[in-house]
């Protein structure tokens, strides 16, 4: 139950923040900060004593599961499709839960002094998201799960569609065409699949738990999983299905964008390791090569591309699909340690890539332009925010001590044990990213302010929501351990599954 | 005739009586309000007659009609339909049109038609029934012709209608006539049983017969390429009867045809597959394609509601496929989706227009959610349905199709359906996307501004209830309908 408060809370405090807008214009963000809080609050408990908030054996031996799931719950939906409620996290879940919420408070910080106009509906909006998000990394319900994918792209739409910037309509337009179109092969193959089993055993469910172990014709399997893979891909994204990503995080508003590059980027690598592996073991080990190059592409590609680029937005968008190609590497991989690596550079550059276009769009929104051209010597104007950059900027580049750094090396040690080529190309990445890294440091911090550029440093808010997020990257830059831990069992029981 | 018999035509005798007291009390009294309560008053009656009388189901009431779950399903649908629109035309022709009394009794009429589709199971109740409807929609369409400030063309729209509608009943007429001349009867049932033993050129002709009565059948859904009414028809029409036009006499049409298709085991000619399939896949592409262009709401709603067709045949090719169990649930699902989802956009049309000015230029809805949030609230929600997004009726809808269309392993036309909701998608986005705009400046007398009349707000309320209820949590309505498929 406590992972239905989780989402009804947010679900909630949307509807009380957007009616809270009668009152005052500044009555939406308080309503949403509370709502936030008291979710977190919620998480932390989860984590640091789980027994006391009901997570532990019993939920999960009543529904026939054990290892590796904290807590599972199940009602009944739409009975007629064998659609339920299935809810359930395990320890990758939790942290991508927990990394939710958190980035939602941070997203939040980003739009406190950002959004003044209709206040309200944007907090519903932001709020709605986060909900649907959390359905994504919870739900065990195929149906369910693809009715909360669904559900997270909407209030996304209207953020970008609303509150973007110049070329929002085409950027919120591509966005939400290339998420549902992916999504609706996703459907088909996700109905062909259950198919698949009511054919094989007469019952009819999308219950994760019945359908894992499907014998699906092996002519099919690979079609099926590809539908599976390409709706992931997209969200990853991965090249070639990758080029909404740099429109939609350079039209968002800072908080869309630290929510999309923070969160929804992970949903498509969690989809890969929850749902497109395990259910179609055998087509994921002939596809694994191709992935594996996709990922190594998306890496350099996307790096090349971004060191071309002067808006800063579009330039953190490109090297964002480039990190995720990592993600895509690791997955595929498929051992202890890449699998490691992949949620680990999940985690950190949740946390890396949301401080960045959070200073991005912080500069943006003093001096109204993401030109890098025109800036230049902002170490002299705003010190503060400098030394931030500089410090997101070289742990996003994976500087040792910092969590991307152990995320990407795991990735890289274990991809090095199923393919030598494969993995030098990907090591070239660690390269090219020092070089697109440094050209923004030195081209917006160092040099001289061309344009007399003058401006605000950070405030008393955004200094603490970027030290929450530099904490927290130390933290799993220097004990990684404490997550990996969480996440282990999960890996290795998905070891298990797919030799 | 039995007593049980007079007791499952009560619908259709209330229905009958009402329009002879609307008739009779318009020519004595001409009071727009007092019509219009009369007439809301005998639809509501003969909708909830069967609340308190028990129909006997399934009763073959006089060779003519079939009194069953799945045709009370159909004329229920079709009451709610006459009742929306009677409450849309109050205040839509209040106060700008004079002498609005003779209208209620054409909607009463064509209801009657509706009803008497949706219990026909066979060719002369079908006819008459589509004639009923037919007739009546020529003078709901060029209703408003004598108004001061005449809306768009309904005169032009209403000819056009009866133009091709008449060339549509020619040919099914004909079709039935080529069937007739081989089998020798009406009733769907026994074409069935007369399949085998046919000789090569009894077959060439019922093959001829059925594609001729697809023909017009695919004319009234408005399936490409007999599509072309449809725009023209939509955008000239007053606002609440292409409201009709778009839900009523859609469904009660895919209601007898369905029942055609699988009593008289139409499925066995092949010929007769293929050609829905390709209207379907036809319908699915050139009616999304279409609809890109426009800058007409009514117009946009048109081409949507020519792919929505397109989408709901691929369940009703997979019929011949999977059982039949699944196929009439499906459509009755999608169709019931269909309906209320239309009906709650064409209300959001209404309440911004009237006979003197209809708002129906997409850049009249700028702004709209800033104007008047609650109005654009129920068309995004309407929007999304018809997008097929989740917590909507039009997902689950959707849902309904993949399934079937899996099952009766379709992969053609599915792959059609979902580029077809693809460019869908963009088009639904992009009305969206204009009312969340900011308001330009300079509106004068904003209809959005005013205050909307009780009863379409009603309306609006009921259907987005509908549409969440039937997104959110459907099984009610999927229990009801697995009942009605039980005994089909």
């Amino acid at each position: 139950m406590i992972l239905v408060w989780l989402m009804l809370i947010l679900f909630a405090g949307g509807i009380g923040a957007w009616l809270a807008e009668s009152r005052g214009s500044d009555h939406p963000r308080a309503v949403a900060l509370a709502a936030i809080l008291l979710d977190l609050f919620l998480v932390i408990m989860m984590l640091l004593v789980p027994d006391a908030m009901g997570l532990g054996g019993d939920s999960v031996a009543e529904l026939g599961q054990t290892g590796e799931w904290l807590v599972l719950m199940e009602a009944d939906w739409i009975p007629r499709f064998g659609v339920s409620f299935i809810f359930g996290v395990d320890g990758l879940s939790m942290l991508l839960v927990a990394l939710t919420v958190f980035l939602g408070l941070i997203a939040l910080g980003s739009a406190w002094g950002e959004i003044k106009e209709r206040s309200g509906f944007f907090y519903f909006n932001l709020l709605w998201t986060l909900a649907g998000v959390i359905g994504v990394f919870t739900a065990l319900d195929l149906f369910l799960f693809f009715f909360f994918w669904e559900v997270m792209l909407i209030p996304m739409y209207f953020i970008i569609a609303i509150w973007g910037h110049e070329n929002k309509e085409y950027a919120a337009m591509k966005f939400f065409i290339f998420t549902q179109v992916s999504g609706l092969l996703m459907l088909l193959c996700i109905l062909l699949l259950v198919f698949f089993h009511f054919q094989n055993s007469g019952v009819l469910t999308f219950s994760y738990f019945e359908l894992l172990g499907t014998d699906v014709p092996e002519a099919l399997a690979m079609l099926t999983m590809l539908g599976f893979f390409i709706a992931f891909a997209t969200k990853l994204p991965a090249v070639p299905v990758h080029n909404w990503l740099p429109d939609a995080h350079s039209q968002a508003p800072t908080a869309g964008s630290v929510i999309l590059a923070g969160v929804l980027l992970k949903t498509g690598a969690y989809g890969l390791i929850r749902f497109t592996v395990p259910l179609f073991p055998d087509a994921s080990v002939a596809f694994a090569p191709v992935a594996m190059t996709l990922g190594v592409v998306s890496i350099l590609y996307t790096a090349k591309v971004a060191y071309a680029q002067t808006d800063l937005k579009r330039l953190i968008a490109y090297t964002s699909v480039s990190h995720m190609g990592f993600v895509l590497l690791g997955v595929y991989a498929w051992n202890a340690q890449a699998m490691q690596g992949a949620v680990m550079t999940m985690l950190a550059h949740g946390l890396s890539a949301a401080a960045l276009f959070m200073l991005a769009g912080g500069l943006q929104h003093r001096i109204h332009t993401r030109d890098m051209d025109k800036m230049g010597g902002f170490w002299g104007v705003a010190p503060k925010l400098s030394f931030m950059a500089m410090f997101f900027t070289v742990a996003a580049v994976g500087m040792p001590g910092l969590g991307n750094f152990v995320g990407e090396f795991l990735v890289l040690l274990g991809s090095f044990q199923v393919s030598h080529t494969i993995t030098a190309f990907a090591a070239l990445g660690l390269v090219v990213a020092a070089v697109y890294s440094l050209i923004v440091i030195q081209k917006v911090f160092h040099g001289k302010n061309k344009n007399n550029y003058k401006m605000a440093d950070l405030s008393a808010m955004e200094m603490m929501c970027f030290g929450l997020m530099m904490i927290g990257l130390i933290w799993m830059g220097m004990y990684p351990q404490s997550m990996l831990d969480m996440a282990e069992p999960t890996l290795r029981n998905l070891d298990v599954a797919f030799p | 005739m039995s007593s049980d018999a007079l007791i499952d035509l009560l619908q259709i005798i209330l229905l009958t009586v009402t329009t002879v007291v609307v008739m009779i009390t318009a020519a004595f009294r001409r009071d727009h309000g007092l019509i219009n309560s009369l007439t809301q008053a005998g639809l509501a009656a003969s909708l909830l007659i069967f609340v308190f009388v028990e129909p006997i189901t399934p009763l073959q009431v006089t060779p003519l009609l079939i009194i069953d779950e799945y045709s009370l399903f159909f004329s229920a649908l079709a009451i709610i339909g006459g009742m929306a629109v009677t409450a849309l035309a109050y205040p839509y022709f209040e106060k700008h049109n004079k002498l609005n009394e003779e209208f209620y009794l054409l909607v009463l009429t064509a209801t009657l038609g509706a009803v008497v589709l949706a219990c026909s199971n066979q060719f002369v109740s079908f006819f008459i029934g589509m004639e009923m409807l037919g007739v009546s929609l020529y003078a709901m369409i060029a209703y408003p012709i004598h108004s001061e400030k005449v809306a768009k063309h309904p005169l032009e729209a209403s000819i056009k209608y009866l133009i091709m509608s008449g060339i549509a009943s020619a040919m099914m007429l004909f079709g039935m006539a080529l069937i007739y001349a081989v089998t020798g009867s009406f009733e769907f049932a026994s074409l069935a049983t007369s399949h085998s033993g046919l000789g090569q050129s009894e077959t060439l002709i019922m093959v001829v017969g059925h594609l001729m009565l697809l023909a017009g059948v695919a004319f009234k859904l408005s399936l490409v390429p007999f599509h072309m009414w449809t725009p023209d028809v939509y955008e000239g029409a007053p606002v609440p009867v292409t409201a009709y036009l778009a839900t009523v006499s859609k469904s009660s049409m895919v209601a007898v045809t369905l029942r055609l298709l699988l009593e008289a085991d139409a499925f066995a000619f092949t010929q007769l597959t293929i050609a829905l399939s390709l209207l379907a896949a036809a319908s699915m592409i050139f009616g999304n394609l279409l609809a890109l262009m426009q800058s007409s709401v009514k117009r946009l709603l048109a081409y949507s509601s020519i792919a929505h067709l397109g989408y709901l045949m691929v369940v009703v090719i997979a019929a011949a496929a999977v059982p039949d169990l699944l196929s009439i649930e499906s459509v009755g699902f999608y169709m019931a989706a269909y309906f209320f989802t239309s009906l709650g956009g064409f209300a959001v049309i209404s309440a911004l227009s009237n006979s003197g000015k209809e708002l129906d230029s997409i850049t009249d809805y700028q702004g709209l959610y800033w104007r008047n949030p609650w109005l654009s609230t129920v068309l995004i929600i309407v929007l999304l349905s018809l997008a097929g997004i989740p917590l909507t009726a039009g997902f689950i809808g959707k849902f309904y199709i993949f399934t079937t269309g899996v099952e009766g392993q379709l992969w053609f036309l599915l792959s059609m359906l979902i580029i077809g909701s693809a460019i869908g998608l963009y088009y639904y986005l992009r009305l969206i996307y204009t009312m969340l705009q900011p308001a330009s400046t300079n509106l004068k007398d904003d209809p959005a501004a005013a205050r909307m009349p009780l009863g379409t707000n009603l309306l609006m309320a009921a259907m987005v209830f509908a549409i969440i209820w039937l997104g959110v949590y459907p099984m009610p309505i999927i229990e009801t309908l697995q009942s009605l498929a039980a005994t089909f």
